[in-house]
């Protein structure tokens, strides 16, 4: 068994006077108070572009070192997106196999040191193929965008059905603290948002973020008010999208399901944590779930059900469209939020009565997913 | 900035790819691919030949890229496809000759060589295969 | 100049960028009066490269043409040779990009390889050289390329004519050709009517001086010498290309060597696309190669400042009408064009600049 026992968080946004140390120690040392833990037998970084972006590689030693922690084994997970998630397999494992009895997982990630769009730009393109798409001129929005059009050629799908799923993650980051984007959008904003990769726009998006988010994992589920993580299950696909059948589908999605499920047939989670960094992305995986038919997912945003009140809740925190997308962080975040919404602690963005979740991290185009599903104990 | 810098050895290596579209070729199922990998995807076998693949195709994807990594600020906007070949071996390129309102799937592509990094004023110009509407 | 073995033209092939600007739009650009200019340059709008285009790439498609219609395996050339005045690099050979592009001499590359300058008679000056190797039976086939993405001056009287292009030749023994280059001959001396120095972007140029003492003296020397070495006169020949700087220069050298315009207009390309320099003679040749009929003479006389020409005299032969259509012709690529306005030249030709654009030289 293995039980998040505690979890901190930093707000999301552009965090101009906190470097990766900062933002790590603030999110990492709540959580530990949380956890009401001084000491671990591990930490797990969880991060995708710190020696891209910060020229700071050795990360897991860097944050051991400033968490005070000098002296515990730790190590840094990197999956693009996934990078959350999979560093939360890996701590998992660790506790598991009975190597530590408790493990520190800490995301995060500082993006906005890069200023200029352009970099950005390349940064994120370090997630698709670097001598056969990027060396090219490709970029991940342009992977997301081919995808977009492929969905909309396949499923008779219009451009205004994508601004659902914005428009909803923007509702509901407006009452969670620590969401980046806190406003809600109007309607008309998606129609003239500007193009990134046609057909993709700047309101398909995840934004640009700094933050940092941590989770304790133990053996023991300690004092009340756990979260187990019942099961776990992960796919890789692969790295360039020429290689791929289908551009409507992500296998990696649905197989990393499909194994967290073996363990656990009839685990029926309360709410759901998608990795919305498109919203195209954010309805094939919805589909994926088995949540919505193929061209169908647009429905469950538009009707109300994927609501924090709804029947199938969908990001109650925001996603990453609103809630923000410090990339190898965001997989921590989600477990943290999952941690703070089956524990009742998710005030203003609260799922009521939830007490199962399953959080899903995806690094590049479902070049790699993880589907975690966690239950109150 | 660094990321428009590109690594000499690392283009020099692909040339094969890059400049003649040379790939591989699964000996037990037939499948190709570019670049040339160990093993087969589709099959798993490791018995795989050098070929060249061919140098017409068909778009079946694009987008008009407008926000431009490193090294493509000039270019914008510009369109980046994915291309079957005659064979139906897929690559992603970048198209050229041609404006991103004339881009429509089906089109029929033939390959060029075109300049596709260049290192700053002092840095390697990186030559590779883009396609373009074909021309005759 | 003629060689021990005969050697002749194996296959040809050309490129033009697809951009033009019209003379209009240009002098647009400067505030002048097109009408004023018009008639002393006779050149109706010229050709543009992309962003993406330089002397490399269009001498591999020229090459790829060439290879189209001469039939012939890359891997059979063992010499490559790219004539141009914009160079992609001053140092690293533009025929190492071309040979490894082509895959010439094989998979060992057991090829030689150089670049030729000499103004716009570069093209045939690696005519001459590979003239000299397939002669001599040190090689049997070899590949010679006119081509340039020629620098105008903003705002100077040769941003009217500067274009971009170029022309490929695969050379080899006369029974593998389509028309035989029976004789050549040069003539050189310093005469400085146009240069660029080392560093510099922008050719200069003397203006009336690259006219009588350079242009006219040097075509009218190497052609008369050459047809008084070969026993011929104009009437012998069906068709004179001279180097084609506008669209007057050649039909005045050519009507005062005594060829009449319709002999010389099949091969004057330049009212069409500008002068593509090292390209120049070597696309006005290609022109007439698309449509020459076997027993046709050609000559060819090209210009290059500093100065000196190259003169060719050239007999068709039985096969070039089965080659013609192998690969896209002259005209096809003349006829593909769309027109760009100033702004977008300007961006082409890199003359504006933004903040960061490390990938636009």
């Amino acid at each position: 068994m293995v039980y998040l026992i505690g979890a901190g968080l930093t707000k999301v946004g552009n965090h101009w006077d906190k470097s990766l140390r900062h933002l790590a120690a603030e999110a990492a040392l709540a959580a530990l108070e949380d956890a009401s833990v001084e000491d671990v037998d591990y930490i797990v970084v969880a991060n995708a572009l710190s020696g891209v972006i910060n020229a700071q590689e050795n990360l897991a030693s860097y944050i051991a070192t400033h968490l005070g922690m000098v002296g515990t084994p730790a190590v840094k997970v990197e999956a693009a997106g996934a990078s959350g998630g999979a560093a939360i397999v890996l701590a998992k494992s660790l506790v598991m196999s009975g190597f530590a009895n408790k493990v520190l997982v800490v995301g995060v990630e500082k993006m906005t040191d890069y200023t200029s769009l352009e970099d950005s730009t390349s940064a994120l393109s370090t997630f698709i193929d670097s001598e056969y798409e990027a060396f090219s001129g490709g970029t991940l929005e342009s992977m997301h965008a081919m995808m977009m059009r492929a969905y909309m050629k396949k499923y008779g799908v219009p451009k205004e059905e994508f601004s659902h799923l914005p428009l909803l993650m923007h509702e509901n980051a407006s009452t969670t603290p620590h969401a980046q984007l806190r406003f809600k959008l109007k309607p008309q904003s998606y129609a003239s948002s500007p193009v990134i990769a046609e057909p993709v726009t700047m309101l398909d998006l995840a934004p640009i973020s700094d933050g940092a988010a941590a989770v304790v994992l133990s053996k023991d589920v300690g004092r009340e008010g756990s979260v187990e993580i019942v099961s776990s299950g992960q796919a890789t696909d692969t790295i360039s999208i020429y290689r791929r059948e289908d551009l409507t589908q992500l296998p990696s999605v649905r197989a990393a399901f499909k194994r967290a499920l073996e363990a656990s047939p009839d685990f029926k989670p309360d709410f759901y944590v998608i990795h919305d960094y498109s919203s195209v992305m954010g309805y094939v995986e919805v589909e994926e779930l088995g949540l919505a038919e193929r061209g169908k997912a647009s429905l469950l945003f538009s009707n109300g059900e994927a609501r924090r009140d709804g029947s199938t809740p969908i990001n109650p925190e925001g996603g990453l469209k609103a809630r923000g997308n410090p990339v190898g962080a965001t997989g921590v975040y989600q477990m943290a939020e999952a941690f703070l919404q089956i524990t009742g602690r998710a005030e203003g963005w609260q799922v009521p009565g939830a007490k199962s979740g399953l959080v899903l991290s995806v690094g590049g185009l479902g070049a790699n997913s993880v589907v975690h599903l966690v239950r109150g104990v | 900035m660094w990321a428009y810098w590109q690594s000499v050895p690392a283009h020099w290596r692909e040339l094969p790819a890059r400049y003649r579209l040379e790939g591989g070729r699964c000996r037990d199922c037939g499948h190709k691919t570019l670049p040339e990998e160990k093993v087969c995807p589709a099959c798993g076998s490791k018995n795989i030949e050098k070929v060249a693949l061919p140098r017409r195709g068909k778009v079946v994807n694009y987008s008009v890229i407008w926000n431009a990594p490193r090294g493509y600020e000039y270019y914008t906007p510009y369109v980046v496809a994915l291309i079957e070949l005659d064979d139906g071996t897929r690559v992603f390129s970048q198209l050229t000759d041609v404006h991103p309102e004339e881009v429509e799937e089906g089109m029929e592509v033939e390959m060029v060589i075109r300049k596709t990094r260049v290192s700053g004023e002092s840095g390697l110009i990186a030559y590779s295969y883009k396609f373009r509407p074909v021309l005759k | 100049m003629r060689a021990s073995r005969k050697v002749g033209i194996v296959g040809w092939g050309v490129y033009v960028p697809k951009w033009r600007i019209k003379s209009e739009e240009l002098a647009r650009g400067w505030g002048r009066d097109w009408n004023r200019y018009a008639a002393g340059i006779m050149v109706e709008e010229k050709s543009v490269p992309g962003i993406d285009e330089d002397t490399f790439t269009i001498a591999y498609e020229a090459s790829i043409n060439a290879l189209k219609r001469a039939r012939l395996d890359a891997s059979k050339l063992r010499a490559v040779y790219v004539g141009t005045e914009s160079k992609p690099y001053a140092v690293k050979t533009t025929a190492t990009m071309l040979i490894d592009a082509l895959g010439a001499g094989g998979e060992g590359r057991l090829t030689t390889g150089a670049d030729y300058e000499f103004a716009c008679k570069a093209g045939t000056e690696a005519i001459q050289s590979i003239l000299g190797l397939v002669g001599s039976g040190m090689i049997d086939y070899g590949l010679a390329v006119g081509a340039d993405t020629a620098q105008g001056a903003p705002g100077d009287a040769l941003e009217y004519t500067a274009s971009a292009g170029g022309a490929a030749y695969i050379l080899g023994p006369a029974d593998r050709s389509v028309a035989v280059i029976e004789a050549s001959l040069s003539h050189v001396t310093d005469t400085p009517d146009f240069w660029r120095r080392q560093h510099e972007r922008y050719p200069a140029h003397t203006r009336a001086f690259t006219g009588e003492p350079a242009y006219f003296k040097h075509i009218m020397t190497a052609a008369k010498e050459l047809m008084s070495l070969m026993g011929t006169t104009p009437e012998d020949y069906d068709y004179a290309i001279f180097h084609q700087p506008n669209g007057k220069f050649p039909l005045r050298v050519g009507t005062r060597l005594g060829f009449t315009p319709d002999k010389i207009k099949p091969g004057l390309i330049t009212p069409y696309i500008g002068n593509t320099y090292s390209g120049s003679a070597l696309v006005g040749l290609a022109a007439v190669l698309d449509q020459a009929k076997p027993g046709e003479r050609i000559l060819v006389v090209s210009f290059g400042s500093g100065a000196g020409s190259d003169a060719f005299h050239i007999e068709v032969v039985d096969g070039i009408e089965e080659v013609q259509d192998l690969a896209p012709k002259t005209m096809d690529y003349v006829s593909r064009k769309e027109y760009v306005d100033y702004t977008t030249y300007a961006r082409y030709r890199r003359m504006i600049r933004m903040l960061h654009d490390f990938s636009a030289y």
